[in-house]
């Protein structure tokens, strides 16, 4: 059996864990999974933990990705566990087709979020977490052809997030803030690294949205990238609204600019994201 | 001419009023509202058995006559609160987070039936919120 594979079953197995599915969380406060499957928004992970689940609850979250860009389109599948509001495990699975040159990359993502402090709704203070991402390129020729140090890689980040109960004319506010040790081109899908210099460097990401009614947000993202391999990489941002019907689903439709890919320009596209607690 | 003059002063005079800054508990619709909010949330927890074990015993007329002090109060509404503190009427009931949130859920379905728009629910589920840290676990 893969890591993968592995990864999955602990997953399913969670729900047979006897305590109770998650519910102990305000509607839309428990947020998506994002293009890592982290608990977060859709491209920047968030301190909250994927599903509704308390402090005596588990939650068991799946999700489907796809974003579809000029030369190229993104599709995640992950699903993620989260155990008593402390720690998230996650899995996901990028499958980077290039539409334009033909081909596809594949990458598989394992995280692992410890919330260390605060909850994002009730406590003063923002909610704290701390995570790591391990990723590992299963398409290894175009990485290396680009001249990527690495085929596997590690981020490691920190996030604040907080909602703020009616701050805009009576609307909940929610802002996350991350700051993300990296080498990964391209989230990974192109290496780590680069021959001559595989040294982290601390990025930002930043996301804020008002809740317009307990079942639909918009808001807006910013992922601050590094440019290792010399391909102009840039920074992301996208523009989102999120249907969040019931905590059982959740439909997110985003306008994202994910800028110069692997040469390819002004990389943007729609981001559609379909996900929800299992259990 | 001075008829016209003074009447409109009257309107702009009243509009200044008018557009003072209200209250939460006046926006919301005062007395008449929060009673109706908090019958509601009585209806709520008679509903939900999980939520209700925790009244058993409790007078219930007292609990209303106090939470209706208390929404009152913090939405400034000008009610002195004369219940007990938070963490008096609390203390021993050992609130998890998972009840907690459900009691909320049901504060909200009350404010929903009583027709409390999105808004003005948050404003005051705001003032609430912080009091959180008074009851869990105790
Ligand atoms: C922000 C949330 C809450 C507020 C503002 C609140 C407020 C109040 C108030 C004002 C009273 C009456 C106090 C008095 O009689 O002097 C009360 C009583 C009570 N509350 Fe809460 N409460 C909250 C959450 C909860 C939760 C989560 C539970 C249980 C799950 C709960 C269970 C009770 C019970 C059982 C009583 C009656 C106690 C008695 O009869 O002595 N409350 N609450």
């Amino acid at each position: 059996m893969t890591l993968f594979q592995r990864v999955l079953l602990v997953i399913a197995f969670t729900a047979a864990l006897p305590v109770s599915a998650g519910s102990g969380k305000l509607i839309g406060t428990a947020g998506l999974n994002q293009l890592e499957g982290a608990g977060g928004g859709g491209i920047v992970p968030w301190a909250t933990l994927s599903g509704y689940d308390s402090d005596s609850e588990v939650s068991v979250n799946a999700f489907l990705t796809r974003v579809n860009l000029d030369d190229y389109r993104l599709q995640v599948a992950g699903a993620s566990v989260s155990l008593y509001d402390r720690v998230e495990v996650s899995v996901a699975r990028q499958t980077f087709d290039l539409t334009t040159l033909g081909g596809d990359i594949s990458q598989n993502i394992y995280g692992a979020k410890v919330r260390l402090w605060g909850d994002v709704v009730y406590s003063a203070m923002p909610q704290i977490s701390a995570g790591v991402q391990f990723k590992d390129l299963q398409d290894e020729a175009i990485a290396n052809a680009l001249g990527s140090a690495d085929t596997s890689g590690t981020d490691y980040y920190v996030s604040a997030t907080k909602v703020h109960l009616g701050a805009v004319a009576g609307y909940n506010l929610v802002w996350n803030l991350t700051a993300r040790m990296t080498n990964a081109n391209q989230m990974g899908l192109l290496g780590f690294g680069q021959t001559s210099d595989d040294d982290y460097e601390v990025m930002l990401e930043g996301s804020v949205g008002v809740l317009l009614n307990r079942n639909v947000a918009v808001g807006a993202e910013y992922r601050q990238k590094p440019d290792n391999l010399g391909l102009g990489e840039e920074d992301w941002w996208d523009v989102f609204v999120t249907y969040i019907p019931s905590k059982s689903f959740n439909v997110t439709l985003a306008w994202a600019e994910l800028g110069s890919i692997a040469g390819a320009p002004d990389q943007n596209g729609i981001y559609l994201s379909l996900g929800g607690q299992l259990w | 001419m001075v008829k016209l003059l003074s009447s409109v002063l009257a309107v702009v005079l009243l509009a200044g009023c008018a557009s003072q800054p209200q209250t939460l508990y006046s926006e919301m619709g005062g007395e008449a509202k929060v009673t109706e909010i908090v019958n509601n949330f009585v209806t709520e927890v008679e509903q939900e058995p999980v939520i209700l074990a925790y009244f058993e015993g409790s007078d219930i007329d007292r609990f209303i006559a106090k939470f209706e002090e208390q929404i009152c109060m913090v939405s400034g509404g000008g009610c002195q609160y004369t219940g007990d503190t938070m963490e008096q009427v609390h203390g021993g009931m050992n609130i998890s987070e998972k009840d907690f949130n459900l009691t909320v859920d049901l504060l909200i379905n009350a404010m929903d039936k009583a027709n409390v728009p999105h808004p003005l629910q948050n404003r005051l589920l705001n003032k609430l919120a912080p009091m959180r840290s008074q009851m869990l676990y105790r």
